[in-house]
């Protein structure tokens, strides 16, 4: 090889990296830019999001918001590598079971003083828990899911059972015999998406009074066991292992893995999330006749826990009254509705939830809507330590729990004992 | 000594399944990106979509810049695959050829730095880029790939540096040849399947990369293609299943592509006819 082929390799190289050099962020003209952190992902719900964003723009010539896409698969790395190296987007769309690391790590912003009244009246009171973390306020809920049953309507008219609605739903008890009623000739009445137990179980037993978390007088969490907690682990439980109306080999399948044994009529009802109707309006075969249910309730009536999709505001970002008028625009009522409609979920702000496209029958709008008034923050929203305690101890005893593989009682020794030593490390 | 028919028959049938095992994913996921929603959900696949549909290309085109990721993603990938071997070439040649405690130490090192986890560097990388107005820059993400494929880079060439016989650097050096020109004319030369064989693995590295893309490029005309790709998938794992297969379909093509183009060039006789017996 020449000098001259060698010269000529290294000028490639010089003009390749010239090539790639960026625009970088543009020129300052005087305007204030935010950064946007979307994780809208669906069609339907990205093109919300950009169209609000573009009506933002038209309207505030001074206050420019760039809409950038992240994804739920990786916004925690993200963040926490943006957070610590002073790079953060201005706003910030997570979920609140995310939040508490970063506001106790002082990455968001105190919204207390920097929400106009509306959106804070707007929101119940119970939303706002779900962002409260100490004294602060870490971000606006806006927009949240129930756990609902998706039922085979054709099975359960034939089978002649009560459909429930959410003014009269099933009770745990008339669930799991409604579910051995449809099971039979090949099929389950139900299948339960397990893979990740904890959340699911969790929530559902809200509405049988499970607390599970127990704050003590010196502001101390354990965990404990009780009656109420016992009721959906015990149903699920029994149902896979006694009745045999639950498919065994779904505990270990996410939400989307069930639909196909569901539309080929495998199981007569699948719980997931509100928002799964989309996938299921998309690829359910043709004539397939669905319809949402109620989750079944205890004592607590309907009530489940959730997580919600949230808006926040970084601490570093040097323009945050601008950042907070721009969530005031993204979450005025109709904005709102156009997100829920766009992700296939509920709005959290009151008036947002009365609109009318959100309490149609078409695609069970109506059974979700309302459901929204019975949502409370997610049990261990604010526990210290709970994703270790999830993932070691609480996801494999439940997983063993359902399969049959151990009983209640070393379920309680196993979360009670085991947790309570992870819990306590967090605690010191 | 002879193979046995028997034994043939059976290396030709581990060589097929192997094959098949090795392509399966492959051609699952072509299959998966003409396939319409409603086989996907079927409860009985098939590996010939029933209805093939072009739907999930277009919406993946629709949904995400995939053009523009690809483009990065190539930027990235051959910035990073040709100074990695510009830088690595020279450094090759002196931890091959001279034998010292440094050689070994750098050697020692290069194996060592190969153990480091991405997230142990990623924070102080991210400052570093940061200070230099780096972050969210293709260039940023180049300087980041080179030096993340050097080290590797550097060993790999050493390798095929090492068996280049020195007999011919000396006859060179007999008839004149500095060792700037040895190294030019005769050394590099020889070197050049394992120069290319080694700008494929850096280029394959960076092209495949995700977590330094993620964390580094913020906006979404700077992005590649695997950050790009996990846009299709949202809340708990759920993944827009078509269109996340039509992009990553197109997103296996190019590297697949230079594959091919170059892989002659690595198996190629690489001394054939360099020194006569």
């Amino acid at each position: 090889m020449t000098r001259t082929r060698i010269l000529t390799l290294f000028a490639c190289a010089v003009l390749l990296l010239a090539g790639c050099t960026g625009g970088g962020d543009g020129a300052d003209d005087g305007r204030i830019t935010l950064r946007f952190l979307s994780l809208a992902w669906q069609d339907e719900s990205v093109k919300a999001n950009r169209e609000l964003v573009r009506e933002w723009n038209a309207t505030h010539p001074d206050v420019r918001v760039e809409y950038v896409q992240g994804s739920w698969d990786s916004v925690h790395d993200q963040l926490l590598t943006s957070f610590e190296g002073g790079e953060a987007p201005d706003i910030i769309h997570d979920a609140s079971d995310d939040l508490a690391d970063f506001a106790y790590g002082g990455y968001l912003a105190d919204l207390t003083d920097l929400l106009p009244a509306r959106l804070r009246s707007d929101i119940p009171r119970h939303s706002w828990e779900t962002v409260t973390f100490g004294d602060g306020v870490y971000g606006v809920p806006f927009l949240q899911e129930p756990r609902v049953l998706i039922a085979n309507a054709t099975l359960l008219k034939e089978s002649g059972v009560r459909i429930p609605t959410p003014e009269h739903p099933w009770t745990w008890a008339e669930f799991r015999q409604v579910t051995k009623e449809l099971s039979g000739k090949g099929r389950y009445g139900v299948a339960w998406p397990l893979k990740e137990p904890v959340s699911a179980t969790l929530n559902l037993s809200l509405s049988t009074g499970g607390r599970l978390f127990h704050r003590g007088d010196d502001g101390k969490v354990t965990v404990r066991l009780e009656d109420g907690d016992e009721v959906v682990p015990r149903t699920v439980h029994d149902q896979v292992g006694t009745d045999r109306s639950a498919s065994p080999t779904t505990l270990g399948s996410g939400g989307s893995d069930t639909l196909p044994g569901f539309f080929a009529g495998k199981y007569a009802m699948v719980p997931l999330g509100f928002s799964y109707r989309q996938q299921i309006e998309q690829q359910a075969p043709e004539g397939f006749d669905w319809q949402v249910l109620p989750a079944p309730a205890g004592a607590d009536g309907l009530a489940q826990g959730v997580s919600p999709q949230t808006l926040s505001i970084a601490e570093d970002s040097p323009h945050k009254k601008e950042a907070a008028a721009f969530v005031d625009f993204l979450l005025q009522p109709d904005n709102m509705v156009r997100l829920a409609l766009g992700d296939w979920m509920l709005p959290t702000g009151e008036q947002a939830l009365k609109d009318p496209a959100l309490h149609t029958a078409e695609r069970s709008w109506a059974t979700g809507t309302a459901l929204a008034a019975h949502l409370r923050p997610a049990p261990a929203q604010s526990v210290r330590g709970y994703a270790e305690w999830k993932d070691k101890v609480a996801t494999p005893a439940l997983q063993e729990y359902y399969s049959g593989a151990i009983g209640m009682d070393e379920l309680r020794h196993r979360l009670e004992e085991d947790g309570n030593l992870v819990l306590a490390r967090y605690q010191r | 000594m002879r193979t046995s028919t028997a034994a043939r028959t059976g290396q030709y049938a581990a060589l097929l399944g192997y094959l098949v095992f090795l392509a399966f994913p492959f051609l699952w996921l072509i299959s998966i990106a003409f396939k319409p929603p409603r086989e996907l959900a079927s409860l009985h696949p098939t590996w010939i979509p029933e209805n093939p549909t072009l739907d999930n290309f277009r919406q993946a085109f629709d949904e995400q810049p995939l053009l523009h990721a690809g483009l990065n993603s190539l930027l990235a990938a051959l910035g990073a695959a040709v100074i990695a071997v510009l830088i690595a070439t020279p450094m090759a040649y002196v931890v091959a050829r001279r034998r010292g405690r440094l050689a070994k130490a750098a050697t020692g090192w290069v194996v060592v730095s190969q153990a480091f986890p991405f997230v142990l560097v990623i924070i102080p990388l991210f400052l570093v880029l940061k200070n230099l107005g780096l972050i969210n820059s293709v260039p940023g993400l180049v300087m980041v790939y080179v030096v993340w494929s050097l080290p590797f880079a550097l060993w790999m060439l050493a390798g095929y540096v090492r068996a280049v016989p020195r007999e011919l650097e000396e006859a060179a050096a007999v008839d004149g040849a500095g060792r700037l020109r040895t190294l030019v004319s005769v050394t590099a030369p020889l070197l050049a399947p394992g120069i290319v064989a080694t700008a494929l693995f850096a280029f394959i590295t960076a092209w495949n990369e995700f977590f330094f893309a993620l964390v580094l490029l913020k906006t979404p005309e700077k992005q590649t293609l695997p950050v790009i790709l996990t846009h299709f998938i949202g809340a708990e794992g759920v993944a827009d299943l078509g269109p996340l297969a039509a992009a990553a379909f197109l997103a296996t093509l190019p590297s697949l592509v230079v594959f091919a183009l170059i892989q002659r060039r690595i198996t190629g006789g690489m001394l054939a006819g360099a020194v006569k017996s």
